[in-house]
């Protein structure tokens, strides 16, 4: 056999573990460096209902599918390994299988890790993505048709989705009946996405981080402010008050300071405008 | 030595019989087909026994188990335990520090039969090459693993984890996870001789560590009985473990083979056609020998 002699080498073990050592180093970046590029997955997969924030759940789903067995509609998938998702991790794709969002929620109570937060209760709570209504442009009911389809199969119709009315410009008899989605209320379960009678979806669920805009911390809708106040929120405005010398007046139709008599007779503007605008030309 | 490396075992065969010259290898693909039995028998035949896989699963909907390792990652990435993941690491910790952490590999383990397959056909290709490969490297692909769930906030090492991929791939389907199996195989016939399981694997190198106390232990019970035949050491994956049991006479070592990195595998036992090897506990022992303290060192980590 090939056994060491007892008495270690000691410069060849240093260059031993040194190898080693650089080569577990360049796996670990390698590792890093693919680990990152997975946290950034596919838009259109999308994540079980109360999985954490994508950087928490690669870091708390133990990929043991159990949440994918318990499924009751096959909707929850394994990515594997070719795939833009990490691997072993759940996830679905709302086109082909959407969220039928049970009310005991079956996935959350199977993680045995807490990936899928055992906090989420109410399956209207979750938030597996926001739909978004990508392609105005091919929705049919953006042309002023009655699709309605994805209106209808929202499991919060009338809240997640409603219909705004809006004039038909281009028939200018009809009305369009635009389909609106508030991310309040819409879980990302992709019925929606599903059910779009398009060849390719006209709305889709995006992960939250692409679907919606943030405002600035600094700002305020200004109306909303106005109703928690009670009130305008400056306050409003003064009469102006001119110190001006004595016996002076101030004119704003463009003569400036005038004696105090004429300035009963001074008005700003005359009654016909044409006069106001021609004012000095006739004067030398 | 033996010359015929090739066919490691011939003799026990002859000396006892091929049943009981195969009886732990038969015994552990039993085991190691059973464990993917039981995981199989719900997606394939709808029976749930057991649902999940070797990261973690629920056993007849109530008993947990969790890979300690994985949840290990888990905490260090920085993510809060919970209960359930918790116990079940705990209750497969505890069975493999009493069974022998590395048991896990031989007897569990779906890569094994992978690693096995490619063993047995590097002896039969006459491929044997001792390998240059340093075999504490597992130690630091572990610690390796564990920074990089630190520093990524990650279970970064189960996007490649073969073991995983592997048993995942069976349950699930494979996808392009065959072909990291494909590497490993191809990897342990062509590059090192058990160069996955023995060298670098970061899980085994866990399940050692696990292991380091346990119980059972295979013992070269009647060591002064060997002829050198060199067949153990020729089907051992980790071949370095037995000398200090089956040589350790002269130097009062008692007969226990107390390397964490022993498998337990049994299959010395098999191919001894003198019955030297037998399986026992960790206390027991010659009479009148006393257990020495455990070395681990390279003298006796490196192939």
């Amino acid at each position: 056999m090939n056994d060491r002699p007892r008495n270690l080498n000691r410069r060849r073990f240093l260059a031993d573990t040194a190898k080693t050592v650089c080569v577990a180093g360049l796996a670990g970046l390698g590792l890093s460096f693919y680990s990152n590029r997975s946290a950034s997955h596919t838009a259109q997969a999308l994540r079980p209902p109360g999985s954490l924030e994508e950087n928490s759940f690669l870091g708390a789903c133990l990929r043991c599918g159990l949440c994918v067995r318990d499924c009751p509609y096959d909707t929850l998938r394994l990515a594997r390994l070719e795939m833009d998702v990490a691997p072993g991790t759940p996830y679905f794709v709302a086109r082909d299988i959407p969220c039928e969002m049970c009310d005991d929620i079956p996935c959350v109570k199977a993680c045995p890790s807490g990936a899928l937060d055992p906090a989420l209760r109410d399956i209207d709570d979750a938030r597996m993505g926001v739909a978004v209504l990508v392609d105005q442009e091919s929705c049919l009911n953006f042309q002023g048709l009655r699709c309605d389809v994805c209106y209808r199969v929202c499991p919060r119709i009338g809240e997640a989705i409603t219909l705004d009315l809006q004039h038909n410009e281009r028939t200018r008899t009809h009305t369009r009946f635009l389909p609106s989605v508030h991310s309040d209320y819409c879980t990302g379960c992709g019925k929606c996405e599903h059910a779009c009678v398009l060849e390719e979806a006209a709305i889709k669920v995006l992960p939250q981080r692409l679907a919606k805009g943030e405002l600035g911390r600094h700002y305020r809708w200004g109306w909303q402010e106005k109703d928690k106040a009670g009130g305008s929120l400056v306050a409003p405005d003064q009469p102006h008050r001119y110190h001006l010398p004595d016996s002076m007046d101030y004119e704003h139709g463009g003569r400036g300071l005038i004696p105090r008599e004429k300035a009963a007779e001074a008005t700003p503007f005359e009654h016909d405008p044409l006069s106001t605008l021609n004012r000095g030309m006739d004067e030398p | 030595m033996s010359m015929s490396t090739a066919h490691p075992g011939t003799e026990a065969i002859v000396s006892k019989n091929w049943l009981s010259a195969h009886r732990w290898l038969i015994l552990r693909r039993i085991s190691q087909l059973g464990v993917m039995a039981l995981f199989l028998a719900g997606p394939w035949w709808g029976l749930w026994i057991v649902k999940g896989n070797l990261s973690s699963s629920l056993t007849l909907g109530i008993l947990p188990l969790t890979d300690p390792y994985t949840l290990l990652q888990s905490w260090i990435s920085g993510h809060a335990i919970a209960q359930t993941a918790a116990l079940g690491a705990v209750i497969v910790a505890v069975f493999y520090f009493l069974v022998g952490g590395r048991s896990y590999c031989a007897w569990v383990c779906p890569v094994n039969l992978v690693t096995d397959l490619a063993a047995w056909l590097r002896r039969r290709l006459g491929l044997s090459r001792p390998s240059r490969m340093d075999r504490s490297a597992r130690y630091w692909f572990l610690g390796m693993t564990l920074v990089v769930a630190a520093t990524t906030g990650t279970i970064a090492w189960e996007l490649v984890n073969p073991v995983s991929i592997m048993h995942r791939g069976v349950i699930f389907g494979f996808g392009a996870g065959a072909l990291a199996i494909a590497g490993v195989f191809l990897f342990d016939l062509l590059v090192a001789r058990r160069g996955w399981c023995g060298h670098l694997c970061p899980v085994g190198a866990f399940y050692s560590l696990l292991g380091r106390f346990s119980v059972i232990r295979v013992h070269a019970a009647r060591r002064s009985q060997c002829n050198d035949c060199g067949d153990c050491y020729d089907v051992c994956p980790e071949p370095l473990v037995i000398k200090p049991a089956l040589k350790g006479a002269d130097d009062g070592g008692g007969t226990a083979i107390l390397s964490p990195n022993c498998t337990n595998c049994g299959r010395c036992v098999d191919v001894c056609s003198l019955n030297v090897f037998r399986f026992g506990t960790r206390c027991s022992g010659t009479p009148g020998s006393e257990t020495p303290p455990f070395q681990v060192g390279h003298s006796h980590e490196r192939n």
